[in-house]
């Protein structure tokens, strides 16, 4: 009698479980083309040749295939290496840099016996509440601490940030306090308890908070737009010199006539396209390994609000 | 008697003090004496007297903004566009949650969630391509498709109205795989007791969803509503300018405040009235934070911002 009942209702439950998976493989499906599409496009774009391009348009699959674009964009590839080296160069400095001194204020906002924790955190989370705009602060940037046209202008304004100093310090808060405890007794200082015993036991932490900020400063453009003239084009990072190979001709120009290849020959089109695929491709290689690591990213900011 | 007690402890922590020092000095210099810049909105900018130097207007910057027809316009399109985002966004972002977490086939899962989030580690200006690839009159893949149909092709860049569901588009796109992991970290910690309850008890798909994992993350929801009903008024600036550019055409639909701002100050070098502006925005965000942490703090104190 009672397996009988257990059955009937194992078989209701049981359609109802497949009208609902039914339903999300294709809600899932969808979803997901309709985020990898664009990302297909491009590609496929890329590899089409100008000509196609401009007779039958952009499509899924080329009519016809070409890698021309690719060719000339590593023939004469000078403005390209120059932009990655700029894009790396300020990942690299900004990421270690942010993630240093946002480690270091996260230690001693998590320590308890530290009298003003709770009015240094203030000072610090007020500025994601009220800010004096973006023009005061443009200002002082250019004619306070004469950045602009410098690598510092785009290092600096994305250096810091309020919400991963505090999902560091979170982290921090979890560590158990007998073992700064016991570090303190052998006599070592705070740097030392934060270099050997806070940073070691908050790699996780550090990894996440490192990994957003890296993102950040790969995918950054608007600094180098406020900030970099024209006349410094070799200051350009990645981002910022595909927008303007996107946007102004001369940019494309500029490429076509170093690479020695008649104006009227170089497939402006895909190469577009091909420019793109060449800046956000270490992003999308890396982001299969790296996922796990910004899921747990967010996953602790939304339980901490 | 406090002062004495700051300096004693200045002595004391001297090490925990220096390590605050890179990030202080930082927020000093990025926000707290920008801050001081505000004067500029009540100032007209000269390049002798600079910030400190130029004479007081008194309040003609808000005045120019608001008589120019440009605030009403502005104000709006933010407002408008944050709410569409956060009612589209925040529902499909529970949708793909729930489906998740209910779903059987691990790969799958994995695979399809990989994907959604994909466009979030992209930047604006791969967005930007994007749009470009898709809407571009005379060879974009859309106009392409219509063609080939032996439909019209459609001129998005002539046509405000097309921008609004381009928006809408682009903004589920960008945050879908990002919204999705925070409100299945919210559905994840439901108590799976009540779940077997349910299951006991015989409660179909919809009744599981409907009785437990939507009243379970309510308060996720209400508060990530509130928390971005404080940022209303702060339009995303990288991705109105990447996705529809400065087109005079559809501005009318598309300008936000933080658009208008950056176009003014590039383009007129228009100091006095941009900072206006600004004031005008970073002083209604801040009520409005207030307001709306007062409210977290009376619901769910746990999960007030301050």
């Amino acid at each position: 009698m009672h397996s009988s009942r257990k059955g009937g209702e194992k078989m209701k439950k049981g359609k109802d479980r497949l009208t609902f998976n039914a339903f999300s493989i294709m809600m899932l499906l969808l979803f997901s083309s309709f985020c990898l599409l664009p990302f297909i496009l491009i590609l496929t774009g890329s590899f089409t040749s100008q000509e196609s391009i401009l007779r039958d348009g952009y499509r899924l699959i080329p009519k016809e295939i070409s890698l021309e674009a690719y060719r000339i964009l590593f023939e004469s590839p000078k403005q390209l290496l120059q932009a990655y080296g700029v894009t790396i160069l300020i990942t690299a400095i900004g990421t270690f840099l942010g993630l240093f001194f946002t480690s270091m204020a996260a230690y001693v906002l998590a320590s308890k016996n530290f009298r003003y924790r709770n009015q240094v955190s203030f000072f610090f989370y007020f500025t994601s509440i009220f800010g004096g705009g973006l023009v005061p602060w443009y200002i002082f940037i250019i004619k306070g601490l004469h950045l602009n046209n410098t690598i510092f202008a785009m290092i600096m304004p994305i250096m810091v940030n309020v919400t991963y100093m505090l999902i560091m310090k979170s982290y921090m808060l979890s560590i158990p306090e007998s073992l700064f405890e016991s570090a303190k007794i052998d006599g070592a200082g705070d740097f030392r308890i934060y270099l050997s015993v806070a940073l070691p036991l908050s790699k996780t932490a550090l990894a996440t908070v490192g990994l957003f900020t890296a993102l950040n400063y790969w995918n950054d453009w608007y600094n180098a737009m406020l900030f970099i003239d024209e006349g410094h084009k070799s200051l350009y990072p990645l981002q910022y010199f595909l927008h303007t190979l996107l946007t102004k001709a001369d940019a494309m120009r500029n490429v076509a006539a170093m690479s020695g290849v008649p104006i009227a020959n170089v497939p402006t089109e895909p190469m577009k396209l091909a420019m793109t695929v060449v800046a956000t491709g270490p992003i999308i290689l890396l982001y299969p390994f790296l996922q796990k690591y910004f899921v747990k990213g967010v996953t602790i900011g939304a339980v901490k609000g | 008697m406090r002062k004495h007690h700051f300096l004693r402890d200045l002595k004391a922590n001297r090490t925990k003090w220096l390590m605050l020092v890179p990030s202080i000095l930082f927020f000093l210099l990025m926000c707290y004496i920008p801050m001081t810049g505000i004067v500029l909105a009540f100032k007209q900018y000269n390049y002798q007297g600079g910030i400190f130097g130029s004479p007081w207007v008194g309040f003609d910057n808000f005045q120019f903004f608001f008589l120019s027809g440009k605030a009403w316009i502005v104000t709006r399109n933010t407002i408008l566009y944050n709410l569409m985002f956060l009612l589209l966004n925040n529902g499909l972002q529970i949708l793909c949650a729930i489906i998740l977490f209910e779903m059987g086939g691990k790969w799958f899962k994995r695979i399809t969630q990989t994907c959604m989030f994909l466009p979030y580690f992209i930047s604006w200006v791969v967005v930007g391509t994007f749009i470009y690839n898709l809407f571009n009159y005379e060879f974009g893949v859309v106009n392409t498709l219509l063609e080939g149909m032996g439909k019209t092709p459609i001129d998005v860049y002539s046509s405000g109205v097309s921008w609004i569901f381009i928006l809408a588009a682009v903004s589920a796109f960008k945050n879908l795989g990002y919204g999705t992991v925070m409100y299945l970290a919210a559905v994840t910690n439901i108590d799976t007791e009540q779940f077997e309850a349910a299951d006991i008890d015989g409660a179909t798909m919809w009744q599981r969803i409907r009785y437990i994992t939507l009243p379970s993350i309510r308060p996720t929801m209400i508060i990530l509503f509130l928390l971005s009903i404080g940022t209303i008024m702060k339009g995303d600036f990288q991705m109105f300018y990447q996705v529809v550019g400065d087109n005079p055409m559809v501005m009318e639909t598309t300008d936000v405040i933080d658009t208008f701002v950056v176009r003014s100050l590039m383009q007129t070098q228009e100091f006095g009235m941009t900072s206006a502006v600004g004031l005008y925005q970073s002083v209604f965000s801040f009520i409005l934070i207030m307001t709306v942490n007062t409210i977290v703090k009376k619901i769910e104190p746990d999960y007030a911002l301050f």
